[in-house]
């Protein structure tokens, strides 16, 4: 029993990698049915009629690129297949990367150009006043796109001259900057916004989808994997959701194991 | 005999890394002038920092430090493109002394200036310029704060709370409640600095039942976000570099 | 002198705070350009703050090296991966850092398939731990330790596809675990976090909290 509970720890872990290994490569598919705060977030994009203005701000580094670039590869699916203009943004410096590898490539596959149909601003610091600064004037705040191309007079942006002008904003967020999306920006300058954030913050975004103050949200892989149903481009979000499954069911066994042990040993441990 | 051991184990992964990454590249299943290199490069890493898996070691050290460095190098070369460069060096700067058809734009002397103050931080006699600096920036953040604050997270919030209880189903309506009481007994739990007992006492524990839910809904949300984080490392390791699953 | 290190800082907070918190009651075109000067002054400042962090890793790295602690080897990495990424950043693929940055760089290359896979890894590396945390630790021990490990339990198994075929009710009382008792205490701290930031905010401008002057005199 004592041997079971001082196991050594590099046998979890090998558990944990078989756990995802062997559904990735045997590959049993799960159906994955869209939540409704997904739905939302999908039905106000699908809404958007063809020259719309979705503003994405990718605000995200490397450490969470696994739960959320596949976010913003289906939002971008998804805006460019209904030639929705997209404005990329980021507000983490590490996040320019990722944003500008996403809208490119996605951009590529439906023939669309930079400046014309989408733009990417790049980063600037500052969080909240970054947010005002865009709230008054988008062009003050982004004097040139990330590779330096003045955005005064840019075809993508045409028609919009703060964030009042953007017909949906999404919130690509890794950290607390959700919340200067909706205090600095959605309150102040009232345009729609809905959040896409890793799992670990999933549970702060209900207070805010019952006040109205998001439209929805998606939370982590799941959320992204039931973006790309919803789409029908099952990517690998979707891909994910086996050995996701999996593990999940791995760690409830290890904690009714271990309670099952701790009980058993008379709750000395 | 354990170092001698782990210098096996890393001489033993190092080779087969090095067998498996000429093989790929001279079949073509890694495209030496396209990512091929990238991707060996990137798979390396990934399996250095796995190392410490198995126990901290210095591969893991290496790679960690040269991470925490390339990404400071980052950090500054992207600040310099997205901010400096065209918000100060060229608004400011360039115009004083080529003709771009722009005039200088003056006013941004006033961040320039108090944004190099701050590096007087670090300066023993004049440190004080720096409070000029912080005290602008965290003035300004704090004015900001209040109004928004208050209308975009107190008054937006408790907004619900006073909708009406009844909302047509006999579920639904519980389910108010349920939030009603909820808020109310953490808010008590948290806040009331009186001792916790008699009717103060019980509404505490409830407030605590409340946020041990919570707690635990956020405990399984952050397994599901590290779990995802390995899906994500293993896909890129079987499909982007071994291309062991399509 | 302590009207230059500690008057001045202390009314330029004031100033800007009570100039800042009415700016938001007036909507005037004045007050709003106000709002947008002064905001694209604290994103240029903010822009420099970042220096400030390099220069603390750079410098506490730097008398690793110097004092010769344990490990200070190691610190020497942090100077290598810095000065490549800044010497392919500022060489701008050949058209150097005071031209437009260029795409598709041997800078990027570095960000792709080093900082993206280093980054990501090491955030992975706790999934390992925290299943091991799972099976040693998050024990029973008492009754609200029961209600954290039960709701876990449910919203581990409802969130993904597999508890659909468990049982159809996992999934509904994950939702519903979520969207009421996680609401109402998400919510009530969102509350208190609020009061918390205006209280301080307050505290602030009226030089009460003056943490941001940072030591000495």
């Amino acid at each position: 029993m004592d041997k079971l509970l001082k196991i050594d720890r590099r046998i979890i872990f090998v558990f944990v990698a078989l756990a995802v290994t062997i559904p990735l490569l045997f590959r049993f598919k799960m159906a994955v049915p869209p939540t409704r705060h997904v739905i939302s977030m999908y039905d106000k994009i699908n809404a958007l009629s063809e020259g719309s203005h979705v503003l994405i701000s990718f605000d995200y580094d490397p450490s969470s690129k696994e739960e959320l670039q596949p976010m913003a590869v289906a939002l971008l699916h998804h805006c460019f297949k209904k030639n929705i203009k997209v404005i990329g943004m980021t507000l983490y410096p590490a996040g320019t990367g990722l944003a500008e590898k996403a809208i490119k490539q996605i951009g590529k596959e439906y023939g669309k150009k930079s400046g014309e149909d989408y733009v990417f601003l790049g980063f600037k610091a500052g969080s909240s006043l970054v947010i005002m600064n865009m709230g008054e004037d988008i062009y003050t705040a982004f004097q040139k796109d990330f590779y330096g191309k003045k955005t005064v007079g840019m075809e993508a942006l045409k028609g919009v001259s703060s964030l009042r002008d953007i017909d949906y904003a999404v919130n690509l967020t890794a950290g607390g900057i959700y919340e200067a999306w909706i205090v600095y920006g959605r309150e102040k300058y009232n345009f729609d916004l809905g959040v896409g954030c890793t799992a670990v913050m999933g549970p702060e975004m209900y207070p805010f989808i019952q006040s109205n103050q998001l439209t929805g949200f998606l939370g982590g892989l799941k959320g992204a994997a039931e973006y790309e149903t919803l789409i029908d481009h099952k990517d690998r979000a979707a891909a994910g959701m086996s050995p996701q499954s999996v593990v999940h069911v791995l760690v409830v066994c290890f904690i009714l194991f271990g309670n099952f042990l701790y009980f058993k040993s008379g709750r000395q441990k | 005999m354990n170092k001698s051991r782990d210098i096996y184990i890393l001489f033993f992964i190092l080779i087969a890394f090095f067998i498996v990454s000429v093989v790929y590249l001279s079949f073509g299943w890694l495209d030496i002038w396209g990512d091929g290199l990238g991707i060996i490069t990137a798979a390396a890493v990934t399996l250095a920092m796995y190392s410490f898996l198995y126990k901290d070691n210095p591969v893991f050290k290496i790679a960690e430090n040269l991470f925490v460095g390339v990404a400071m190098g980052y950090s500054i070369i992207i600040v310099w493109f997205n901010i400096l460069k065209p918000d100060v060096f060229e608004a400011l700067i360039v115009p004083v002394f080529k003709d771009t058809g722009k005039a200088p734009q003056y006013t941004v002397i006033v961040p320039t200036l108090l944004g190099l103050f701050m590096f007087l931080r670090f300066s023993s006699k004049l440190s004080w310029l720096s409070r000029w600096s912080f005290a602008f920036i965290v003035g300004m953040g704090a004015g900001i704060a209040i109004p928004n604050f208050i209308n975009a997270i107190l008054l937006r919030q408790l907004e619900p709370m006073f909708a009406p209880l009844y909302t047509g189903s006999f579920w639904g309506t519980i389910n108010t409640l349920l939030v009603l009481i909820g808020v109310v007994s953490v808010l008590f739990y948290f806040f009331f600095s009186l001792e916790h007992k008699g009717v103060i006492g019980g509404v505490s524990v409830i407030g605590i039942w409340f946020l041990m839910i919570a707690f635990g809904a956020s405990f399984g949300y952050t397994v599901m976000a590290r779990m995802s984080l390995l899906i994500g490392r293993m896909q890129f390791l079987l499909k982007d570099w071994l291309g062991i699953i399509q | 002198m302590n009207f230059l290190k500690r008057t001045v800082p202390m009314s330029i907070a004031f100033v800007m705070g009570i100039l800042m918190a009415f700016q938001y009651y007036v909507p005037h075109e004045a007050s709003q350009n106000l709002l947008k000067v002064v905001t694209k002054w604290g994103m240029i400042i903010s822009g420099f703050a970042m220096f400030i962090g390099a220069y603390s890793l750079f410098h506490m790295h730097w008398n690793r090296i110097k004092q010769k602690v344990s490990g200070w080897g190691y610190s020497i990495f942090v100077f290598f991966g810095a000065g490549i990424t800044i010497i392919f950043g500022l060489y701008n693929g050949g058209e150097f850092f005071w031209d437009d940055k260029q795409a598709g760089t041997m800078f990027d290359w570095i960000f792709d398939y080093v900082q993206v896979p280093a980054a990501s890894t090491i955030f992975s590396i706790l999934a390992f731990f925290m299943a091991s945390a799972a099976y040693r630790t998050f024990r029973a021990r008492n009754k609200e330790a029961t209600i954290l490990l039960i709701s876990a339990i449910i919203v581990m198994l409802g969130r993904v596809p597999i508890g659909t075929m468990i049982s159809q009710y996992i999934p509904i009382a994950a939702d519903w675990i979520m969207s009421v008792p996680n609401l109402a205490a998400k919510r009530a701290i969102l509350i208190g976090v609020s009061i918390g930031v205006i209280a301080t905010s307050i505290k602030i401008i009226f030089g009460i909290e003056r943490a941001y002057l940072g030591g000495g005199d």
